[in-house]
């Protein structure tokens, strides 16, 4: 039971998931509490033949659930298939007019994200909003992992050691940790000082704190491999927007994974180009941070700092062209500037893929945009030739005293040949 | 270039012919599937020159090549076509027009000009091309200046051909207009051309009765003479074998009046015809500030910047020009042809005019 009682969190696998500490249900059940005193009701099932419902509160003094009612009954099935999900329902008091926009940004920024989702929102204005899905396919989920040696504090280390049957650090460092085999083990055990045969669970405080210092200095770790993350993928990212925006033109690249400070990460980006984007007179940036729109504090984000750092004129574009960018960074731990998790700082591994991607998508929106241009050119180029060679057909005829104007066909379809060849 | 002397008739038959030429010529390439393109003199600064020759500037070798291939020319060269066009109906039907008029009825053919400096500039192509000035295609400028004398004249316009005229007949003179520029000369008593700048001396001329007192033609130029009357100067001498006299303001300003009569402009390099060459500076020099005593101003610093322009031009290399311009930087001082009147209305008729004609006669 998850949702009624605040533990250490509900995340304690190390794999890339929407939350940090797996706090957010419980905290939205707690404000729902404190602002209405009105219980929440969930229904929930994961395909089995039974289906659970729950109405609760929670205890705030006692940290615990109070179940008001609780009831089991029979999964019926559909279509020769049991029902599975949850339903959640909850009260919360909130001024809707004030926020009413930012909502449904982040459901359509959410959309973006999530095109396999199908959203639907009724407002407390009793209007309907869906975002529907276009695509049934889905992200690989990600793999749990063990964590890397890098990524490891000293409250991490302790809890390893607590539940490890190591007995020896050989054992001990090659079992818990990522991409760490017995070569990897002894190389560093020899770099920390540490013998081999020590048992992990004799450590000493102050030995704990060491290792971990020693951890984080040691070069010789592999670096960790993207399997725990759960990119959206060109395809899917490029369909989410398509979906809600309906661009002119879109270029998506997802950057290879990458590392920073133990901490895998990959990062995806897109461009997109005329549509439904809004034209703000700059360029409208999206962040997401594992499939979650970020949505405030935007000039924070490291993100908007490589947009401002990147000169925009190189790739024909313009500030009063309807341009955005999306930047999605997927980690097992986003590094977010502060608690607020808004915004993304300034890690000098994440602004390089994030550059590195964003001028991936600029040349090809460039190239696209240029091509545009020389579509458009020639166009007016013949439009100008099929103007005025006529006239000038006409008055040479009349000047001459000829009757019958010359033909003229001959040089407008020169005059296209032109066009290709300066192509 | 052989010097030809065309009459008024014979002259608008060459105009016609030539841009009848031009059209051919453009028809001709159509039809062989070629872009069209037109070749002409290069009228950029660094392609005009000074001829002693022509005593003129004239246009250098350099020429420039409009074609209807290039994106870029498009559109000038269809002004230009259809401003060879509007000429040829000009002359044709003895029409005229003027710079102002030319701009308007593109419009009503179908071809744009942005502004008046863009068809101005398309009509002074044309006259490239064919090698005439636009009056001789009938297109005047607005302002006009005027003749009195014995010199008896034959319309060939419509409703007038024929007819004939005497440019005394009318006190105040005659415009040099479009039915003048084109009419044949039939006899003159006069043996010489006096052009004057001013027109309140042009009358006070005709009033002290002049031409018949030097047995002259009057001719006012109205400040900086239009190129029909230069033109119309040109043949007073070169038909009836007439010696011109220019009399303008004694300052910079005046003695360019009588130089672009004699030698012409930069602006009409491409255009030959316009000059008389053998047209005489006769007043007022700066000489004459001194040796008639004459009322005068204080030279401005743009008057004496336009002296060293002057005296640098090959234009003005001759002597008399030369020894004008020195007397004028030494004196510092200008003054204008009414400056005569403080000693009488009449004394530059009864003494000044004299002397000087005497004096350049000599």
């Amino acid at each position: 039971m998850a949702f009624g009682q605040f533990l250490f969190g509900s995340k304690y696998r190390l794999r890339q998931a929407r939350g940090t500490f797996g706090l957010g249900g419980t905290m939205a059940i707690l404000y729902g509490q404190i602002t209405t005193n009105k219980s929440v009701h969930i229904i929930s099932s994961t395909g089995t033949s039974k289906v659970y419902e729950y109405r609760l509160m929670i205890d705030i003094q006692r940290n615990r659930p109070m179940i008001l009612n609780r009831r089991i009954y029979r999964n019926e099935k559909v279509d020769g298939k049991y029902w599975h999900g949850t339903v959640i329902e909850l009260h919360i008091e909130g001024d809707y007019n004030r926020a009413m926009s930012k909502i449904l940004e982040y459901l359509k920024q959410t959309a973006i994200v999530n095109p396999y989702a199908n959203i639907i929102f009724v407002d407390p204005k009793g209007r309907l909003y869906k975002f529907d899905r276009t695509t049934t396919k889905m992200p690989n989920p990600p793999r749990e992992t063990l964590p890397h040696p890098h990524g490891v504090d000293v409250e991490m280390l302790q809890r390893i050691i607590r539940v490890s049957n190591c007995r020896n650090m050989l054992d001990f460092m090659t079992e818990n940790f990522h991409r760490v085999g017995v070569q990897t083990a002894r190389q560093f055990l020899k770099f920390a000082g540490i013998k081999e045969s020590k048992n992990p669970k004799k450590l000493r405080s102050e030995e704990i704190v060491d290792l971990v210092q020693a951890m984080k200095r040691f070069d010789g770790f592999l670096p960790p491999d993207a399997s725990c993350l759960s990119p959206l993928g060109e395809d899917l990212l490029r369909e989410g927007i398509i979906k809600e925006l309906e661009p002119e033109f879109v270029a998506v690249t997802q950057r290879k994974p990458s590392t920073y400070s133990g901490h895998p990460f990959i990062v995806e980006v897109a461009i997109a180009y005329g549509g439904k984007i809004p034209n703000k007179n700059d360029i409208v940036l999206y962040r997401f941070a594992n499939k979650i729109p970020l949505m405030y504090d935007e000039y924070g984000d490291v993100s908007w700092r490589v947009l401002r750092s990147i000169n925009w004129r190189r790739y024909r574009v313009t500030p009063e062209m309807p341009v955005a960018v999306f930047v999605h960074i997927c980690s097992t731990k986003i590094p977010y500037k502060s608690v607020g998790k808004e915004t993304v700082a300034d890690i000098p591994e994440v602004q390089r893929e994030i550059l590195n991607g964003v001028r991936e998508v600029a040349r090809r929106l460039e190239r696209y945009l240029s091509k545009q241009e020389k579509v458009k050119k020639e166009k007016r180029r013949l439009t100008i030739f099929s103007k005025y060679l006529p006239k000038i057909a006409e008055y040479s005829t009349k000047l001459a005293g000829k009757k019958k104007p010359p033909n003229i066909e001959l040089l407008l379809r020169k005059a296209r040949r032109f066009e290709v060849e300066g192509d | 270039m052989k010097e030809i002397r065309f009459s008024a008739r014979r002259r608008r038959k060459e105009v016609l012919n030539r841009l009848e030429r031009l059209g051919y010529k453009l028809y001709q390439q159509m039809e062989r599937g070629e872009f069209p393109a037109i070749d002409m003199p290069s009228r950029s600064t660094d392609n005009i020159y000074y001829s002693p020759e022509y005593r003129q500037y004239v246009l250098g070798e350099k020429k420039v090549r409009r074609s209807a291939g290039n994106i870029r020319h498009l559109r000038p060269f269809t002004q230009l076509i259809w401003a060879a066009y509007f000429a040829h109906e000009l002359t044709a039907n003895q029409k005229t027009s003027t710079l102002r008029d030319v701009y308007y009825s593109a419009q009503a053919y179908g071809i744009s000009f942005k502004d008046q400096p863009e068809s101005n500039d398309i009509i002074t192509d044309v006259e490239t091309v064919i090698g005439f000035s636009r009056e001789d295609f009938n297109i005047f400028p607005e302002e006009s200046s005027a003749i009195f004398g014995d010199l008896t004249i034959e319309y060939t316009i419509p409703n007038y051909e024929g007819k004939r005229l005497n440019l005394t007949s009318h006190p105040d003179g005659v415009m040099i207009g479009p039915a003048l520029t084109s009419a044949e000369f039939i006899e003159t008593s006069a043996d010489k051309v006096i052009a004057i700048e001013k027109g309140g001396l042009f009358t006070r001329f005709i009033e002290e009765r002049v031409h018949e007192k030097f047995n002259a033609l009057l001719v006012y130029l109205r400040g900086q003479a239009p190129r029909s009357t230069r033109y119309f100067i040109r043949r007073l001498n070169q038909e009836l074998g007439l010696p011109v006299y220019i009399f303008s303001d004694a300052d910079p300003w005046g003695m360019h009046i009588a130089m672009v009569i004699i030698s012409g402009s930069a602006n009409a390099a491409h255009l030959r015809e316009l000059t008389t060459p053998d047209a005489k500076w006769s007043g007022v020099w700066a000489s004459d500030i001194i040796s008639y005593k004459l009322p005068s101003d204080k030279l401005t610093d743009l008057d004496i910047k336009r002296l060293h322009e002057l005296k640098r031009d090959p234009r003005y290399k001759d002597k008399l020009w030369q020894r004008e311009i020195n007397i004028f930087m030494k004196i510092k001082r200008k003054c204008e042809l009414e400056a005569f009147s403080r000693y009488g209305l009449t004394h530059i008729v009864d003494k000044y005019l004299p002397e000087r004609l005497k004096q350049l006669e000599d």
